[in-house]
């Protein structure tokens, strides 16, 4: 499995890339192998706030339907169209063409609450995976 | 394809659309000529072409679907094993009564005194309903188990409201099904999802971290979508009414509980009943659903109207000028529209009679004692088919299941092969796949439900399959991922669909 080791991330299957101002937020390559074919997303429009652990947006498969919560608060300086408009491109580039929604930071300090790619990786060999 | 002592073949039609069938000026029907006067519809609202229908014979337009209703995969032509769904069987004697004159000629506005036997019916299966959960108080509007799920909930909400309190949050484990969350977002309510333990039950622990002062209720499925009895429910309850909180049941699988165990006396609250699965009226396309719900006794004023009341005999109802019910002395029965505290009408006249028809005579025809039995014997064949794929297909949560098995697709995934290639590759032996992808704690799952009617060579030809698509999968995985092969078409791209959807014909 693909964790890249720059990346912090969130027990609900989110990565977060960050600069301590702004963060670029997607979903882990175990999510979207999880989920199967995606091919429904819907992000918030630019502006919109919320809280750590708010749902911002739903990712639909051909299994299931999912909420993605926020895994730190923040306000949307942008959304990524063009994963709205060709979904598959979640499952094939999770962190990098896939990259959901960039956020200007609330509390930069809820990053420490993040997981290294380590962590993750042993979180997911606990959850069973 | 020969399996067991059954030759096997994949759907083998091709069925152009009737518009694709259409010949320019060719008639089904001829209607008389309009001599009239000219329509009044503004000219700006009315059409300037004519619609465009196929054009084609009536004996083509018999053919068409004729040929489409013989594709038709349903209980009455192969196993059905479709996990949550309880697909039974339904009994021919359902229908036949249902077509008695007295139940399917009647109009819902007909006068009472003239309907008295179908009022009757109603009531008495609202008490059988009642009997069997443990409950006080039935209605039978809901046309399906979520239309019944919405009926609770709102109910919950009106009785709330009736209390002066204000509460926000229903609690919902993640093993529900969908439509829970669903029902209560509708309602107004804020979803809080639960994590179910290790065991993959509810633990009282955990839910005494969520239950809240503002929590309204909790809704709960028992047994729930892993088939697990959720074994703390008594200390489950308890806290949610302790709590101030009302306790939602999902009857959906009832067809484990039937005649074992009354959801009332577990603390349930509200509880819906799945008419099209525990008491085997049709499902889907074979007839509409019938979602009953039944009530504790505080909860019986806020009931959708009309309630049904049954008035005894020899009283003063059925004297002089009452209702033509035969002999003096039998009870009348009345429709009561006079209930200040009820949510009102949740559909149109009294829900799908028809559905009801067909429930009180399996009701009827089971007894007490054969409704028990039909429970253990669902059960039993659950388990069966667990004990023989056991050593085949991982099954992640084993212990005590009781009316279905979920296994997962841990042991293919090293072959490369998923639950999506499992279920396609059982379409090649001639069964539909169980339901695939649900439970979601369950990756890959794999949910198969095979009800108390089967044979055990019906279930043994079903696991001789599974057992062989697992012994293909480690020998030729390739197989698996392009099955379906047998049938008409090969594997469609659901993705495809999903992303790209195409509603309606295109000119």
């Amino acid at each position: 499995m693909n964790l890249p080791e720059d990346l912090k991330y969130s027990r609900e299957h989110e990565w977060v890339k960050s600069d301590g101002k702004t963060a670029t937020i997607g979903i882990t390559d175990y999510a979207q192998e999880r989920l199967g074919e995606i091919v429904f997303v819907e992000l918030p429009n630019d502006g919109e706030e919320f809280e750590k652990d708010e749902t911002f947006g739903v990712v639909e498969s051909v299994k299931s339907v999912n909420d993605i919560y926020a895994p730190v608060s923040g306000r949307v300086i942008e959304s990524n169209d063009p994963v709205v408009e060709t979904p598959e491109i979640l499952n094939e580039d999770p962190y990098a063409e896939g990259w959901l929604i960039k956020v200007e930071l609330t509390d930069p300090r809820e990053l420490k609450d993040l997981m290294s790619a380590k962590e993750y990786e042993a979180f997911l060999k606990e959850e069973g995976e | 394809m020969k399996n067991g002592n059954l030759t096997r073949s994949g759907i083998q039609f091709e069925e152009p659309l009737l518009f694709e069938n259409s010949t320019p000026g060719r008639k089904g029907c001829s209607f008389p000529t309009w001599k009239g006067k000219k329509h009044d519809i503004p000219p700006a609202l009315a059409r300037r072409q004519p619609a465009r229908l196929p054009e084609i014979s009536e004996p083509e337009v018999i053919r068409h679907y004729t040929r489409l209703s013989q594709w038709n995969f349903s209980i009455d032509t192969n196993f059905y094993p479709l996990g949550s769904c309880t697909m039974k069987y339904n009994p021919r004697l359902n229908e036949e009564v249902a077509r008695y004159t007295g139940f399917a000629h009647v109009h819902p506005l007909q006068p009472q005194e003239t309907v008295q036997g179908c009022l009757q019916l109603m009531y008495e299966l609202e008490r059988y309903l009642a009997e069997i959960s443990g409950l006080s108080a039935v209605t039978l509007q809901p046309a399906a188990g979520a239309h019944g799920e919405l009926t609770g909930i709102l109910i919950m909400q009106a009785y709330l409201q009736s209390k002066g309190e204000k509460r926000r949050k229903i609690l919902i484990p993640d093993s529900a099904h969908g439509t829970n969350p669903a029902t209560a977002a509708f309602g107004g309510f804020e979803v809080v999802q639960i994590r179910t333990g290790r065991d993959g039950i509810l633990t009282p622990e955990v839910l005494r971290e969520y239950m809240k002062p503002d929590v309204a209720g909790l809704m709960l499925t028992n047994p729930n979508t892993l088939g697990l009895f959720e074994r703390q429910i008594l200390e489950v309850t308890g806290i949610v009414h302790e709590g101030g909180g009302l306790v939602y049941g999902d009857g959906a699988n009832m067809n484990a509980l039937m005649g074992k165990a009354k959801p009332g006396d577990l603390g349930i609250d509200i509880l819906h009943f799945n008419l099209h699965k525990t008491f085997t009226t049709p499902h889907g396309g074979g007839g509409p659903g019938a979602g009953p719900v039944a009530v504790k006794k505080f909860l019986e004023p806020f009931l959708p109207v009309p309630r049904i009341n049954m008035l005894p005999g020899g009283g003063a109802a059925s004297a002089g000028g009452g209702p033509a019910s035969g002999w003096s002395g039998a009870p009348t029965y009345a429709l009561d529209f006079d209930q200040a505290q009820s949510i009102g009408r949740v559909r149109a006249f009294f829900g799908n009679f028809g559905m009801l028809v067909r429930a009180y005579t399996y009701i009827r025809e089971m007894g007490p004692d054969g409704l028990q039995r039909a429970s253990e014997l669902a059960v039993l064949n659950a388990n069966y088919i667990k004990a023989r794929l056991l050593p085949h297909y991982h099954l992640p949560f084993g212990e005590g299941t009781l009316h279905e098995a979920v296994f997962s697709d841990k042991k293919q995934k090293d072959f490369h092969v998923s639950t999506l290639d499992i279920a396609k590759r059982l379409i090649d032996y001639g069964y539909h796949p169980p339901t695939i992808y649900f439970p979601l704690i369950v990756f890959g799952a794999l949910m198969i439900e095979p009800t108390e009617t089967e044979t055990k060579s019906t279930l043994d030809q079903f696991c001789d399959a599974m057992i062989a698509i697992a012994q293909e999968a480690q020998t030729d995985p390739e197989k698996l991922q392009k099955a379906p092969h047998l049938s008409g078409h090969r594997r469609l791209d659901e993705a495809k669909a999903a992303r790209e959807l195409k509603v309606r014909y295109q000119f």
